[in-house]
């Protein structure tokens, strides 16, 4: 199939009502950039907060308030407004708004606790506040955030390839930097912050290159376009297929960290910010696997018998090197990393099962885990020893003798990521494990019981991390930051959301369910 | 009355009370018991009126107080519940033993305030999850209730637990995990074998679906590893006895007499019910996995010298014998192994029980550190004899009918096996002797006063004395054995104790001599299982020959 090429640029059909969401976004973003440069120092944390809170509740009112005339395919082919969109949107900007909040809370401080306003000072020191009273203050990570939103928004909507590259690096810049900015071990987190971005450029790489080959063979980089060549291609430019899959794949399971372009996960997790890495944990996620359901469902789904097995393999990989790995971390925040890598498997279960089920079963995971996991970081920010960030094991020995609120929150977010019954962590897993068992064939069943003895084995991490909390006498002098009243808002809604979607998922599985159709063209 | 959600009203009941014991204000924490122990007994007089209003025996229908409503439709889960004569007579031994186990319970948190109150919360706990799980009728809703029932249990046994208690919790949720997880894959498995829709988990949707082939087996092979894993059964036992050990004698009670049997309960409601045909297939492997339990855990037990691990390893024994009874399919071994369900939850309650007596006053549960204490506390020798008698099923209590009943019923298809098996009886005697005879026969503890140490010669000598007044005991038989020495004198039973080891030991007695009542209410859902299974008693009347019941053509 020649490509076309049009006799003149023609102004293609924009919805903008479609595109409002990520418009408030980052017209949100742009105003943040200003009240940087204009609002006074002491009014500017409080500024910076309301306009990105107010951007994130006005794009969530967008996405609510749009009608379905108003949604379908726009831009001329390259965004598709339909309901795994919407659905994906109204996650990330959940989501999106707990983590935002996480990152707020100044913990009794002038600004923002968790970013530093100078990479060289220390927290609390002379040099550090020298660099607040020059103004060089630390508010620049809520447009950062507002930015990457806006991209994560546009990820799962984008129905080209270009498209989703630019979403891709749209999100990915500004969480480059946000990894960097940690207030304290500030050295781990210019690391963190450096791999990062090294390794995400090499992963942009590798989805532009697979871009190329699948628009080699396909004669066009919209997702539809390419679906449709598996029919009509001529078999000229078949050897291009394969390499294309292999290579944009890549690139998004880089994202989502799946084994074995997971090594970048536990450093960043480690290293950034913490309230950063809960946004990242739950956002990008679910951002990437949003781009991954369109990609596979639209794009390659008619070429599938041709990659699948490859990605089959990964899934097994991500959830048996995570689960393992994970037992022999010491740092909770790395723990949780890898926790994370395998939870990313348990998803690609449900990814590759091809069914409407699957779709749901996705939608639900990356919510249930998203909320858990926006709240489990938030605690971890939140335990402190000498004003740093208790994040080795040991310090956390008998933290539920002195906090048992906080304590048992975090132990019923664990539960939650076991997939104990009543929690949310369970419905996710039953969500997404039945598609794989149903449709997955032989394979399928075979990813779901490495999935169920994979479950085992992070069950005995977290059950670890209780006992930790609970049954061992405490030996530091281990606190809790105080006051933190975003943060423990944002606990609270964790621990809701995690009990509700346990006892009554109901209504988000069938929201899920009305959400899972994907429209084409 | 037909219209009351009992089952319901059994949950919501204890669970609120557990609610409102927990959020109890630290001053008033000392009403935690009192409130905790009348929630238990308010739950157990609903279960009685219930039972008795609401059950008919030999009803046509499978399920009875049945109640069902929507839960996630979408995952095609119900919120179903009902009881055959099983589960009703599960329940009921639950909510019996829950106030008998709170009341055992009373002082095992000294320093008070809000650990007690945890600590009752979560004994209150169990109840809604032990309704639960035998009540669902609706496999999703059971799995549920299956899992979700170890927390409670993790937490009694790893925070107020004794020594090496978080290993025993770790290694108890670890191993009733891996097979539950294992089960998830079989239930839904199952339920894309079945009609599917929005109530697709359902019993009744999914009895019968005569799945057959390999998939059956597979599906069986998933549910019995859970089942075999809580149930305890050997090889997957091991983390019975630490956990029993590990945990208050109350919370062992609770985890032995009544959570082991969702286990083998499992197994008739779900392994049978729902896969006949695997279940005949795999009915070898079973029948000797069993056997090996039976003598495993007997042959064990004689040579533990911690009392609650010798306890521990007598279930693994009589678990041997529910197992082998259900898997005889007869409805004579089907009847004892689920009269057997009962009557273990009651005399391993007595037994776990007195032998906390016995570590209250002494603080130590190794059986070298007692001896001679009958004389000294004869009641509670009393007590602990009966209970003794009754698990190595003396005639005229009630396990003895149902070890009768299972073995009998068993030597009419397996009569190898069977041979085997009752070697267990004669080892269940050694074992309770033995142990009766360590910590209650000999001289009896001589008490030291605090800083005044008594000469021995003149200790032997008042003990002769003594001795001389008493009858019937010749003052040579205790020639040779130190008496043991203690700081204190010994009490017996106390008042809330005698509260505690009466209505057990009522029960025990009392279903040896009638246990027709609770026959009658398992016989109707004994003989709809054997019917689902379809295999019919082979003919009592006719010798067993070698060649028709060598148990091969299963």
């Amino acid at each position: 199939m020649p490509p076309t090429v049009p006799a003149a640029f023609e102004a293609v059909e924009i919805s903008y009502w479609a595109l409002s969401p990520m418009i408030v976004l980052l017209v949100g973003a742009f105003v943040g950039v200003l009240v940087e440069a204009f609002v006074p120092r002491g009014t500017r944390h409080l500024a910076q907060v309301v306009v990105a809170v107010g951007s994130i509740v006005l794009s969530l009112a967008a996405l609510v308030f749009m009608t379905e005339t108003e949604t379908g395919i726009t831009v001329g082919g390259t965004i598709a407004v339909d309901g795994p969109t919407r659905f994906m949107q109204g996650a990330l900007l959940v989501l999106g708004l707990l983590g935002l909040l996480v990152m707020a809370d100044r913990l009794g401080g002038d600004t923002a606790d968790a970013f530093t306003p100078m990479g060289a000072a220390s927290p609390g020191s002379d040099l550090e506040a020298q660099a607040a009273r020059r103004g060089w203050s630390t508010t620049e990570a809520f447009p950062l955030a507002l930015f990457a939103l806006a991209g994560m928004l546009l990820f799962p909507a984008s129905n080209d390839l270009l498209t989703m590259f630019v979403a891709l690096e749209l999100l990915s810049l500004p969480l480059y930097l946000m990894s960097g900015l940690a207030r304290r071990r500030r050295l781990l987190s210019q690391e963190a912050a450096l791999k990062y971005f090294l390794l995400g450029a090499f992963s942009s790489g590798f989805f532009l290159f697979g871009a190329a080959l699948l628009y080699g063979y396909a004669g066009s980089i919209g997702l539809p376009e390419i679906a449709a060549a598996a029919s009509t291609s001529t078999g000229e430019f078949e050897g291009l297929l394969l390499p294309g899959v292999v290579l944009v794949i890549v690139g998004l399971l880089f994202k989502v960290g799946a084994v074995p372009f997971h090594s970048w996960t536990p450093d960043v997790y480690q290293g950034a910010p913490t309230p950063v890495t809960g946004f990242m944990a739950a956002c990008t996620k679910a951002a990437a696997f949003g781009a991954l359901l369109r990609l596979m469902y639209v794009g390659l789904e008619t070429t599938r018998w041709e990659w699948h097995i490859g990605v089959v393999v990964i899934a097994a990989l991500t959830m048996i090197v995570g689960s393992v790995l994970s037992v022999t971390q010491t740092d909770i925040k790395r723990l949780l990393a890898y926790s994370s890598i395998a939870h990313a498997g348990f998803i690609i279960v449900a990814l590759i099962s091809f069914d409407r089920t699957a779709v749901e079963g996705v939608f639900f995971y990356v919510v249930a885990y998203g909320v858990s996991t926006i709240a489990a970081f938030a605690i971890v920010n939140l335990v402190r020893e000498r004003d740093a960030e208790a994040t080795h094991l040991s310090q956390w020995a008998g933290l539920g003798r002195k906090h048992p609120w906080l304590s048992g929150s975090f132990a019923l977010l664990m539960l939650a990521f076991a997939g104990i019954p009543l929690t949310s962590g369970f419905t996710a897993k039953v969500a997404a494990f039945m598609p794989a068992l149903e449709h997955g064939g032989l394979s399928g069943v075979v990813l779901v019981v490495i999935g169920v003895l994979m479950s085992a084995i992070t069950a005995f991490v977290y059950i670890r991390l209780i006992v930790l909390m609970f049954f061992t006498e405490p030996t530091g002098d281990v606190t809790v930051a105080a006051p933190a009243t975003l943060s423990l808002a944002v606990i609270v809604v964790g621990v809701i959301v995690t009990i509700a979607l346990g006892v009554f998922p109901g209504p988000l599985l069938e929201l899920a369910e009305q959400s899972s159709i994907f429209i084409t063209r | 009355m037909d219209n009351m959600p009992w089952l319901t009203l059994l949950m919501v009941v204890p669970l609120v009370g557990s609610i409102a014991v927990a959020a109890l204000p630290s001053r008033s924490s000392a009403l935690a018991r009192p409130i905790a122990l009348g929630v238990s007994l308010l739950t157990l007089a609903i279960g009685v009126v219930a039972a008795a209003t609401s059950f008919t025996r030999g009803s046509d229908q499978q399920f009875q107080m049945s109640e069902q409503h929507e839960w996630i439709p979408q995952l095609g889960v119900s919120y179903s519940l009902g009881v055959d004569g099983i589960a009703l007579s599960l329940i009921l031994m639950a909510l019996v033993l829950m106030p008998i186990c709170l009341l055992a319970a009373w002082d095992d948190v000294p320093e008070g305030g809000g650990r007690e109150k945890g600590y009752f919360a979560l004994l209150l706990l169990l109840l809604p999850f032990m309704v639960g799980v035998f009540a669902a009728t609706d496999v999703f809703l059971f799995y549920v209730f299956f899992e979700a029932m170890l927390i409670p249990v993790y937490f009694l046994i790893g925070m107020y637990g004794g020594e090496r208690r978080q290993a025993a919790a770790v290694k108890f949720l670890l191993f009733s995990l891996a097979g539950g997880l294992i089960m998830l894959v079989g239930v839904i498995a199952l339920y894309l074998q079945g009609p599917g829709g929005s109530d697709g988990f359902l019993l009744e949707r999914l009895t019968g679906l005569e799945i057959g082939g390999n998939t059956e087996r597979w599906l069986f092979v998933a549910f019995f590893i859970a089942f075999a894993v809580k149930a305890p059964m050997w090889p997957v036992h091991t983390w019975l006895p630490d956990a029993a050990t590990a945990a208050r004698p109350a919370v062992a009670t609770l985890l032995v007499g009544v959570l082991d049997k969702v286990g083998t309960f499992g197994m008739i409601r779900f392994c049978l019910q729902l896969f006949p045909e695997a279940s005949q297939w795999a009915t070898p492997v079973v029948i000797t996995l069993a056997v090996v339990s039976v003598l495993y855990g007997a042959i064990l037990a004689i040579g533990q010298r911690d009392m609650m691990r010798l306890i521990a390893f007598t279930s693994i024994s009589h678990f041997g014998f529910i197992v082998m009874g259900i898997f005889a399919f007869t409805s004579v071994s089907q009847a004892g192994s689920n009269l057997y369900m009962v009557n273990h939850g009651f005399a391993t309650a007595a037994l776990f029980l007195i032998a906390g007596m016995l570590v209250a006053r002494r603080g130590s549960k190794r059986i070298d550190d007692y001896g001679g204490w009958q004389r000294a506390t004869p009641v509670l020798a009393g007590s602990f004899l009966v209970a003794g008698l009754a698990t190595l099923s003396l005639p005229g209590l009630s396990t003895f009918v149902s070890e009768f009943l299972v073995i009998a019923g068993t030597w009419s298809r397996y009569p190898v096996a069977t041979a085997f098996a009752v070697w267990g009886v004669v080892l269940a005697a050694i074992y309770i002797l033995l142990m009766y005879k360590r910590i209650f026969t000999g001289p009896p503890p001589v008490i030291e006063a605090v800083g005044e140490a008594v000469d021995e010669a003149v200790a032997a000598g008042d003990l002769a004395s003594s001795d001389s007044e008493l009858q019937y005991i010749r003052a040579d038989i205790d020639e040779g054995r130190r008496p043991l020495r203690l700081a204190a004198p010994l009490r017996d039973l106390g008042l809330r104790e005698k509260l505690v080891v009466a209505p057990i030991l009522a029960i025990l007695i009392g279903l040896g001599f009638f246990p027709q009542p609770v026959l009658d209410t398992l016989n109707p859902a004994v003989e709809r299982t054997l019917q689902i299974v379809g295999v019919s008693d082979t003919t009592p009347s006719v010798p067993a020959d070698a060649g028709s019941t060598s148990g091969s053509d299963h």
